[in-house]
This record gives structure tokens, sequence and C-alpha cells, in this order.
């Protein structure tokens, strides 16, 4: 079970939250080609490691979360409003 | 419209290896001799330098692509490449379950290509996967949920394959156990396809391993690949902790771990990796004769022939390489089991465990060649890995083989979601996290 220290409403259960995948994507410029947008909207680093991601704190104040988790240990490193 | 074979009688074996012909003359005659006869089921061998095909990865994909290659497409200048023993991957992790109930006429002839090939695969592998043919159930609550499955069974008859409407006195004579009427989710019925059922899933592994030795194949274990070699952008080979091997072709399946494969050669893949639970529980007296799947939350549910029910639901829902499950997703499997079969709250639970899965972006898997010539891929398996192990391993073979897809799997080219064209198996849209 994770442990999010939202810091809105203080350490909650992961049954609180709802996923809302990688944060490190940035969407591409209008004018960016076809490719870029495929890129952005299905190719993923999926790394084995630190991995910055969404987490929507769907039971609690509603705010979306960026979480810093290790994607092996599960370890949360860091969590910012 | 399938060029491939059912299942031909398997060509002439090597008797040197794969620790000989099993048969029931053969068991008897080792018991008489206290079981000093057998040998290794499948060689450890030592890698050579070259091969024309390396295969990365010895889960169920990994050997079946190599046994086909070398029994179908006469390749057997092969090797399999597995980081650590066979068997301890994703093909011994699964809930064992065979079916082709899918909803898309392409995902319908693949899926039952495959079981098709289950229906003749012990006989083929001369190995004991204990293939059950026991049926699936897949239960429905609501009426458009009926619709919605009426729908499927009628798209699969269509394309041949076996499915049948039981109403609710139906599903009950079939599962006594079914609570029809638990106050939340009542059942209105269910459908059932017999042809699905169970395979012993580590069988499966041996059973490959041992027919692919035999055929030729090079199974080396405890070698993990460290980088993919490259000339030209085309792969050459690999290296490994066991030394570098070269290869004319590498072909990953690794599912579970393929973007970190692919991310060897720069490509990053549309795929996330996800834990899914299974559980057993203490062994009981035969009480459920199908696979029974819950139509209203994430559980379903079969019995081994051990006796343990083995059960599971969804993913835990966010990227995580680490084989175990959360509490809280074990919790709400459970209370999904325990609302369709309320005597389930009797028993114990006795192992849960996870295994981690390449959920593609749109819940089909992937077997394509790659933008990196003589890189081939096999994966984005998302849930569905274990049954489609001889149908994905036969029609790898033939890309590997021929360079060409073969009709069956042509449409799960990964270049699909570049191009708009992704596999809309759940009829709501192309979505990640889908079956």
């Amino acid at each position: 079970m994770l442990r999010i220290n939202c810091p809105w409403c203080g350490v909650r259960d992961e049954a609180e939250f709802r996923y809302r995948g990688d944060a490190s994507l940035a969407r591409p410029e209008q004018s960016a080609p076809a490719a870029a947008f495929a890129a952005y909207v299905y190719e993923r680093d999926n790394e084995l490691g630190w991995h910055r991601e969404w987490w929507l704190h769907v039971g609690g104040c509603r705010k979306l979360l960026k979480v810093t988790r290790h994607t092996l240990t599960h370890e949360i490193r860091e969590v910012s409003g | 419209m399938s060029s491939l074979p059912d299942n031909p009688p398997p060509s002439a074996p090597d008797a040197r290896r794969g620790g000989g012909h099993y048969s029931g003359w053969r068991l008897l005659v080792e018991g008489l001799r206290s079981q000093r006869g057998w040998s290794r089921a499948w060689s450890k061998s030592t890698p050579r330098p070259h091969y024309r095909v390396v295969i990365v990865g010895g889960g169920g994909h990994g050997l079946a692509t190599a046994y086909y290659l070398a029994t179908e497409f006469g390749i057997s200048d092969v090797a399999v490449l597995e980081k650590g023993p066979i068997g301890l991957g994703n093909v011994g992790r699964n809930t064992t379950l065979i079916r082709s109930n899918y909803f898309q006429p392409d995902n319908i002839r693949f899926y039952d290509y495959s079981l098709r090939l289950w229906e003749g695969l012990e006989r083929r592998l001369n190995f004991n996967t204990m293939v059950s043919q026991r049926g699936t159930l897949n239960l429905f609550h609501t009426e458009a949920q009926r619709d919605l499955f009426t729908r499927r069974a009628n798209v699969m008859r269509v394309q041949g394959v076996d499915a049948e409407a039981l109403n609710r006195a139906a599903v009950k004579r079939l599962v006594p156990l079914i609570d029809l009427d638990n106050g939340r989710y009542p059942v209105l019925g269910g459908f059932l396809q017999r042809r699905g059922g169970t395979v012993r899933h580590d069988a499966v592994a041996w059973g490959y391993a041992r027919a692919a030795c035999r055929a030729g194949v090079d199974i080396i274990e405890q070698c993990e690949v460290t980088a993919i070699r490259r000339a030209n952008d085309r792969v050459i080979g690999v290296d490994t902790t066991r030394g570098p091997i070269g290869a004319d072709i590498v072909c990953l399946a690794v599912a579970g771990h393929s973007s970190r494969l692919a991310a060897m050669v720069d490509l990053r893949l549309p795929i996330e990796t996800h834990v899914l639970q299974a559980f057993v529980t203490e062994s009981v007296k035969p009480l459920l004769h199908c696979v029974v799947t819950y139509g209203a939350g994430h559980f379903y549910v079969s019995q081994s022939d051990k006796g343990g029910l083995v059960f599971g639901g969804g993913i835990d829902g966010y990227n995580s390489y680490g084989q175990r499950g959360s509490l809280s997703v074990a919790e709400e499997v459970t209370a999904a089991g325990v609302t369709l079969m309320p005597e389930l709250a009797r028993l114990r639970v006795l192992r849960q465990w996870g295994g981690v899965m390449d959920m593609s972006m749109d819940g089909s898997p992937i077997i394509s060649k790659t933008p990196i010539d003589n890189l081939i891929l096999n994966g984005g398996w998302c849930y569905g890995g274990f049954k489609a192990i001889p149908a994905g391993g036969m029609t790898t073979a033939h890309l590997i083989a021929h360079g060409i897809p073969h009709p069956l799997a042509a449409h799960l080219d990964l270049r699909r979601f570049a191009a708009g064209r992704m596999v809309d198996e759940r009829g709501i849209g192309p979505f990640p996290y889908a079956h």
C-alpha cells in the first residue's frame, strides 16, 4: 500500500488517489509534425527507477499532484502540489 | 485463410537431446528400474559466438518462437537467452487461462488459432501440458452488458468460433457456487466458450524448452543481455553477461521489460509496465468446474488440479517493475470474489504474487519489425500473453523466417499507433490499460 503525503491533506493511502500517468511528457508545438504528436500520445520512457508521475487526489482535495516514485521499490521521494 | 499448419506431425527429434521420448511405456520401464533412466529435459548450453537468430527471453513466447523456427521454418541455428532459469518469469506467474472469446475479428482469428494449437500441443511436444478445456463462463449483470456480450458472441460465431448464451438457470446448473441474486450486482446470465479452459503453465515452459532443445535450439540460462550491438542502423548481435553473441536477427520476447531492452537501441515503445496480481487459496475438493469471470468487477477464478482456487483481478494501476502487488487491489479483488461467490469467504489465501507486464496503449500485443533492421519485437501482451503463446510463437517465427508478418498477426504491427489504426478490442475506443 502506497502512502502519499498530499501537501494539502497530509499522508493518505493510495486508495484515495487515481494514477494519471507519466508527468514528464511535454506536448509538442502546434506546428510539430504528426510523428511528434504520435510520440507524445503513445510512447513512454517507462523507466525502471525514479519516475515522475501524476496522481489525482480524487478522494481528498481533488488536486493533481506530481509525485517522484521508484518503479521497482515504490519508494516515494517527492510530492509537489 | 491461414497458410500455417494446425498441428502437423512433429519432425524427427534429436534423440540425444531432451531426455528421450516420453510415453506410458517409458514410465512403466523407468518405474521398474527405480527411475534411473531419466535425463535432463533440455541441455544447459554454453553460448556459441554466432547464431542466425538470437531470441532474448526464455519465457513462453521466446521458447515457442524458437521451437516453431526449428520445426516449421527450418531454422535451428537459434539461441534463446534467459537471464534467470527457464519458467520463473511471466510464463510461470499467470493464472493459466486459455480462450479465444475476443471481439475484433482479427483478434478472434489470432487467438482461436492459438486455441487450436493448444488443442494438439501435448501430442506435438510429447509433453503433458495438462490442457483442460473445461469452459470459460463470462457473466453479465445488466441488459446493456448482455447486448454487448451477445454481439461479441455473434461476431465469434460468424468467425466459426464456439460461443453460447446461458440463462440464469443454466448458469446456476453449471456453477452452483454463484450467488445469482446478490444484492449489488445480480447475475442475468452468461456466455460460455466450452473450448476455453486452463493449461499447466510451468509445463508449457518445460515442454517448449525440451521440444526446442530436441529440435537443435540452444537454450542458454543465466545469460542476461546487457547491450544490443549495432552497425549502420542494423542489429548484429548482443552483449551478455556470458560474453558477446553475434546474430543475423535478434528477437525481443521479454514482455514486462520490452521498454528496457528497446532503450538499448534508443527505441521508445507505446508500452507502460504494470503489475498484475494473482492469488491461490488452500486446496479443497472439486467445486468449480469451469473458469468464471465476473462481469461487474474485476475478478476471475478457476480451480487448479491440486484443488486450490486460482483467482485474480485488474492491474494495480501505476507503473511498476516490482513483482508484488498492493494490498488495496488485493482487497478489491477478494471483495469482488466474495460478492459473486459468498462461500469463498471461508477459504484462506495461501499465496499471492505479482507479475509485471507490458501494457500497450491499445490493449493489444505487438508482433512486429522495428525501425531498426534485423530487430523483431514480440511484446505488449498486457493480460493476455499466456493464452497466445502458441500463436505468438508461430507468427513471430514466421516474421523472422520470411521477413513479412503472417496475415493472422499483421494487425499487431508496431506502426499502427502512429498510423491511427489501433486495435479497438474493447469497443470503447483505443485505450491504454485495457486487456
